[in-house]
């Protein structure tokens, strides 16, 4: 009888609370717009920031309520995107995909070292030090900051160079907020041909710390005063210059420095381990 | 002992180490005067805070001493042309932190002619107070044990900040240096007259001289030169690294203690250098700027090591010359002691104001490692004067938590090298907690 009892209360108990949650939830329900949700389900879920806004989530968020472009979102797939777009209500716009490149060349192979490094592995600590090993103050340093930011694995130090693999690269720009040496630039990504360099070093300067920089010798400004640019002691290539892997054979840099994107992710391969 | 200050026996501050302290190298002789360069590459900003102007331009001819660059606004000093001759380029050489620095090349004419000297004031006793600040400041004066924080700057406490006390660091506990122990030998009256001048700017009479006993000639020519003077009080400190550090000195002399992140002038006092003090008197008395410094070339690599008067804008390479070049392998060049100083990766670098030592370490002297794990041992623990976590920072750091770092106090971490110095691990604290500290504060300027 007594444990009757008890079920009983509790059962009644149960009935009631239960009663209680159900009504609160009814009456106190925040509306939510359904379409954050998809769109959050449609987005990377890698929440690297690249859009500006905390997370996936949030940009999401974002997109709905505020009405902003889902174009900020660079990882996004093609297919994703346009359903992001369909989802937000806006109309179709086209995302210009951009991809991260390394202006340096100076691996362990081209770069003169001038100290060694026996610190931090950390291209901001290096660079606060005395700027790691390599004699250059504007190239590489190696430490692979950037590969360790990157959310996508797209950059992989290779004999001391940093190097991206362009069919990784989101190009979400994380890489470019902790590099010191302010070297890895956001491109278009139909853009395969760069100079290589970053320093603005004289000439014969730059010739004594590495043996691919940029000479600012102007042999490819000669040649295509359309493509390329010279500013002080650096080329570079004009801004959407369609410039193709022929004209770079052409042109034979000197130094290597002017290469396709291709040739650079292909820099060390081989040597690895060798300083 | 003279003083009603008395008595005086100093405080043992917490933490701290014995490193071994190779100063044998460069303890005897005197202060040696190299002979005038051709030219001088004079680095343009030389003090903390805002850099001073150049006001001359290539061709034009300077004399020894002239002002070539003006202070922007208060937190800057001038800077003086170290001989006479013309202006060259003023281009980028390394810094002595790596990075570059723009730098203003004097060519010497040879003659080596003094400007127009500056009012001097032999009776400076009489003389008003704000002349002789103003001295300080025109003469280019920083802090000469290392920071390089404008001197006058530091000589203006805020009125209503109470300060009864001068505590004089001449302890120079930096292993390998004795530039700070030639001077007080040497120059000891120099020191004491800039003592007094600093003492009449802040309007005291406590002066409190710490000088670690291994140095008692120093003592000796301090205490000789003071005589007479029963508010100056010399006092020898036990050796023990960082005896010299700001707080270190301030509690072991007067038994008082900075809070974390307090300044010395909260509990009334007032530090300086005794290198600083001697350019405080050579400006006012004799009316000459800062234009060089005594620095101590040492290491077992320097062929004749020994200390020189160096002036502003010498190359290293020059100054290792005048020591003898060097007699063998050297694996690390260090400008200032091995706890504090920085290693150069160039001997183009050039002697400023806060240039205390060039050290060359040898290939057996420097050890290479790669930085381990922390072991928890705790010898960081218990050597850091500042008694900060060390092995909790250097976790939080290495996992690039600067919100924790800065919970545990990192920001009071004053680079003083212990912690990595006794790590059986290896592990690069100071690099560690450096980072961080410039972490926080861009994440507070952002703010």
């Amino acid at each position: 009888m007594t444990i009757l009892l008890a079920a009983l209360a509790l059962a009644l108990l149960g009935l009631i609370l239960g009663g209680l949650i159900g009504f609160t939830a009814k009456k106190f329900a925040v509306e939510t717009d359904p379409r954050i949700e998809e769109i959050t389900n449609l987005l990377p879920g890698a929440n690297c920031g690249g859009c500006g806004y905390a997370g996936c989530a949030d940009y999401a968020r974002a997109i709905v309520e505020d009405g902003v472009s889902p174009a900020n979102c660079a990882a996004a797939t093609e297919e994703n995107f346009q359903k992001i777009m369909a989802a937000a209500g806006q109309e179709a716009a086209k995302r210009e995909r951009k991809v991260a490149v390394v202006y340096c060349s100076g691996d362990n192979h081209h770069a003169v070292h001038v100290a060694l490094y026996n610190g931090l592995n950390d291209c901001r600590a290096a660079a606060a030090l005395s700027g790691g090993g390599k004699g250059c103050r504007f190239g590489c340093i190696g430490l692979g900051s950037c590969a360790r930011n990157c959310p996508f694995g797209a950059i992989e130090i290779r004999d001391g160079l940093a190097i991206v693999h362009s069919e990784l690269c989101k190009g979400c720009g994380k890489c470019t907020e902790v590099c010191p040496r302010k070297l890895i630039h956001l491109v278009p990504a139909d853009s395969k041909v760069h100079v290589f360099c970053n320093s603005l070093d004289k000439g014969p300067e730059k010739r004594k710390i590495c043996t691919a920089g940029c000479l600012a010798c102007r042999k490819c400004v000669k040649a295509y005063p359309e493509l390329f640019n010279a500013q002080g002691f650096l080329v570079r290539a004009r801004d959407g210059a369609n410039i193709t892997a022929e004209q770079v054979a052409e042109v034979k840099c000197p130094t290597g420095a002017l290469q396709t994107v291709e040739s650079h992710a292909n820099l060390g391969k081989g040597k690895e381990g060798a300083a | 002992m003279n003083s009603h200050h008395l008595p005086l026996r100093p405080h043992r501050f917490e933490g701290g180490i014995h490193p071994a302290d190779g100063k044998a190298y460069t303890t005897d002789g005197t202060i040696r005067i190299p002979p005038l360069l051709e030219k001088y590459q004079l680095v343009i900003q030389q003090n903390i805070g805002v850099s001073p102007l150049l006001k001359v331009k290539k061709g034009d001819t300077v004399k020894k001493g002239q002002q070539i660059a003006d202070p922007v606004g208060n937190i800057s000093v001038p800077l003086h042309a170290p001989t006479s001759g013309t202006v060259g380029d003023v281009h980028d050489i390394s810094g002595a932190n790596g990075a570059p620095v723009q730098a203003v090349e004097i060519i010497a004419d040879g003659k080596d002619e003094w400007c127009e000297p500056m009012e001097c004031y032999p009776d400076w006793r009489n003389t008003n107070r704000e002349l002789l600040l103003a001295r300080v400041k025109d003469a280019g004066i920083v802090g000469m044990g290392g920071a390089s924080f404008p001197t006058h700057v530091k000589l203006s406490p805020p009125p209503e900040r109470e300060i009864d006390t001068l505590v004089i660091n001449g302890a120079e506990c930096e292993p390998y240096l004795t530039a700070d122990d030639h001077l007080m030998r040497e120059q000891a009256d120099r020191i004491i007259t800039g003592a007094g001048i600093c003492a009449k700017i802040l309007k005291i009479s406590c002066v409190l001289i710490g000088v670690e006993e291994n140095k008692p000639e120093a003592i000796r020519a301090l205490r000789t030169a003071a005589k007479g003077q029963k508010d100056i009080v010399i006092v020898p400190l036990k050796v023990r690294y960082p005896q010299g550090g700001e707080k270190q000195l301030i509690y072991a002399l007067t038994g008082r203690k900075v809070l974390a992140g307090g300044l010395p002038m909260d509990v009334g006092c007032e530090v300086q250098n005794v290198a600083t003090l001697a350019a405080i008197a050579e400006a006012a008395v004799e009316g000459r700027p800062l234009i060089e410094r005594v620095v101590t070339v040492t290491g077992s690599p320097v062929a004749d090591p020994g200390n020189y008067r160096v002036r502003l804008g010498t190359p290293v390479r020059k100054v290792l010359e005048w020591a003898g070049g060097i007699r063998k392998e050297v694996r690390k060049l260090i400008l200032g002691g091995p706890m504090m100083g920085f290693a150069q990766s160039s001997l183009e670098v050039t002697v400023s104001k806060n240039t205390s030592g060039i050290l060359l370490l040898g290939a057996d002297e420097v050890r290479q490692f790669e930085a381990g794990p922390c072991l928890s041992c705790g010898r960081c623990v218990e050597a850091c004067p500042m008694r900060l976590l060390v092995s909790t920072l250097s976790k939080v750091c290495e996992n690039e938590r600067y919100d924790l770092a800065d919970e545990n106090y990192v920001m009071n971490c004053m680079e003083c090298g212990i912690c990595t110095y006794v790590c059986p691990a290896g592990r690069p604290n100071v690099q560690h907690f450096r980072r961080a500290k410039a972490e926080i504060r861009a994440l507070k300027r952002r703010k």
